[in-house]
């Protein structure tokens, strides 16, 4: 096949993944759009299978079928809730790819002696992001996953050393541009690259993941836009280049969300809990427990409930539970809506999945912005497993460290019942003054075992 | 070979306005399968593994390309799969559909 024809068929496959991405913008649309981008990889795969390049295809094959055999239960058979260790890995093996070809290229290129400033820039480039995205998503994962501990591992100087890791890679790069065929040079970037991702996701705790995930989404991206720059290939700059910016967009909604300046989040000040020094300045007030059978007369007589579901309701694994009590009420005739934090869950956009998951339809899960304005009209809304991101002093008090965050104004509510494992504090140590409040009851106990009581007390109501 | 890369520097800034222009239109309901799509769609770089691993030059570059092709062909079949699963997920009400289609703002009238 000629060059031309494997190019169009690029230009076709590019032109499918825009689309892809523009169906994604609705939830009815996304699903058709995103099997013409399947399409469009199959075509731009079998185009470049003609490559002039390509002179045998045995271990192309043997490549493939690995490939194929380990994705499949990679996506099949993966829980919801473990969507972000998932998508960490596939991070992983992505840069992986682009690192491995970017050496591949670079060998190729110094034994055959044609190796040109321009090219080995871009490979430098692409093996630099690659590197730091393998071993910074495999350490993600590893958190994730609880293999690593969750908790932020700190020693002194460590921006520091991360800096100066920086820095010798950017000098590597430029070395490479004067030289380019200083192999030693390259071996050495490719060292300190693998090693600044594995200190630079190691100060970051769990709870702080959306952003690193994305972030490295983001790096994995420009990953492959390096690749397209070092061997003349415009899909590859296309794909890279939409893979980097979602990445990038999504980290910077996540640091919003978290409170957390961009510049913070990119020179790993993150994770460092500064909750240590936070001032008890909350008012001082007695939190009033209820009982189950209370709680749920008034959820059964409700006109207008809000759903607030924070992490704790996927780490008690309760989000059938709560899907039961919401339809029970709407079987009342109460309208419900679940109101979704951005950083609910442990990835952008998590909470929606397991949501949806549970049956729960698109059309109520409704995003802060737009529910943060008809808490005032909820008679109820129930707070699961969430505390920091409903806590009021987020805008009242600018002593408390998670001042300026947004928060979901459950607070306007009528009346708030919050179901919760015990009287400890949420996630930063802050106090809340929510659960002070006078109109909110507090509902202790496992989660998932409140929402089954409340469900069967509401069956009776 | 200048020129070319110039070329590329602007194919790579035009790709970066579209992606910025579609990427904030998506709501962050569907921002995981965004993550799964777009990780689906990088795999792309598979065409770059398939080159070096059947381009025969060096053993270790032959090497180096079937685990590459192994690695992007992983990130292809699963992300796909995986998006789609997710996707599939999503669910209107039902009542809803026949009812008003792009109705979310109004709250008091959706409840059946």
């Amino acid at each position: 096949m000629s060059e031309i024809l494997i190019q169009l068929a690029y230009l076709l496959a590019a032109f499918l993944f825009i689309t892809a991405l523009r169906a994604l913008s609705r939830p009815d649309s996304a699903r058709r759009g995103m099997q013409l981008a399947a399409f469009g990889m199959a075509v731009a795969i079998m185009a470049t299978l003609f490559q002039a390049r390509i002179v045998s295809y045995e271990w192309i094959v043997v490549g493939a079928a690995v490939g194929a055999i380990a994705g499949y239960p990679l996506s099949l058979w993966v829980p919801m809730t473990a969507m972000p260790q998932r998508i960490a890995l596939s991070h992983a093996f992505g840069a992986l790819a682009a690192t491995l070809v970017g050496i591949g290229e670079y060998i190729i290129g110094f034994s055959g002696g044609t190796l040109v400033r321009s090219t080995v820039a871009a490979l430098g480039l692409e093996v630099f992001f690659g590197g730091v995205t393998v071993t910074g998503s495999l350490m993600a994962f590893g958190k994730l996953q609880e293999i690593l501990p969750g908790r932020p591992v700190i020693f002194r100087g460590q921006n520091a050393i991360n800096a100066l890791l920086f820095a010798a890679c950017c000098f590597c790069v430029v070395w490479l541009i004067v030289f380019p065929t200083h192999v030693v040079i390259f071996s050495v970037m490719v060292a300190l690259a693998v090693l600044l991702g594995v200190l630079f996701v190691l100060p970051i705790g769990g709870a702080d993941m959306p952003v690193v995930v994305s972030l490295l989404n983001s790096y994995a991206g420009l990953a492959a836009v390096a690749t397209g720059f070092a061997i003349d290939n415009n899909i590859l700059i296309i794909v890279g280049a939409l893979d980097g910016l979602s990445g990038l967009i999504l980290a910077i909604a996540m640091s919003k969300a978290m409170n957390r300046s961009f510049a913070n989040v990119l020179f790993g000040a993150f994770g460092s809990t500064q909750a240590a020094t936070a001032v008890e300045t909350a008012a001082a007030g007695e939190m009033s427990p209820t009982t189950t059978e209370n709680a749920a007369l008034r959820l059964a007589y409700a006109a207008r409930v809000i759903m607030v579901p924070g992490y704790g309701l996927a780490v008690s694994q309760a989000q059938h539970q709560m899907r039961e009590l919401g339809d029970l009420i709407e079987k009342r005739g109460g309208d419900v809506r679940y109101a979704i934090h951005p950083v609910a869950g442990r990835m952008p956009g998590h909470m929606n999945v397991l949501l949806a998951e549970a049956g729960v339809p698109y059309d109520k899960l409704v995003d802060m912005d737009e529910i943060n304005d008809r808490f005032v009209e909820a008679d109820v809304a129930i707070v699961v497993g969430a505390n920091d991101v409903v806590n009021p002093a987020a805008r009242t008090n600018p002593a408390s460290p998670i001042f300026g965050m947004p928060i979901l104004k459950v607070e306007d509510a009528k009346s708030v019942l919050v179901l919760k494992r015990g009287k400890g504090k949420g996630f930063s140590g802050v106090e809340n003054d929510l659960f002070i409040d006078p109109k909110t009851s507090m509902l202790f106990g496992d989660a998932r075992q409140s929402l089954l009581d409340l469900a069967l007390q509401v069956k009776v109501a | 070979m200048a020129t070319m890369t110039v070329i590329q520097l602007f194919v790579f800034m035009l790709a970066g306005f579209v992606g910025v222009q579609t990427i904030n239109r998506i709501p962050p309901l569907l921002h995981t399968p965004l993550m799964a799509a777009t990780n689906a769609i990088s795999g792309i770089s598979l065409v770059a593994s398939l080159v070096l691993a059947g381009s025969g030059e060096s053993v270790l570059a032959t090497i180096l390309g079937t685990i590459a092709v192994a690695c992007a062909t992983a990130n292809i079949v699963g992300g796909f799969l995986i998006t789609d699963r997710m996707l599939s997920m999503f669910k209107r009400t039902q009542t809803a559909v026949t009812e008003n289609s792009g109705s979310r703002v109004s709250s008091a009238g959706s409840s059946s």
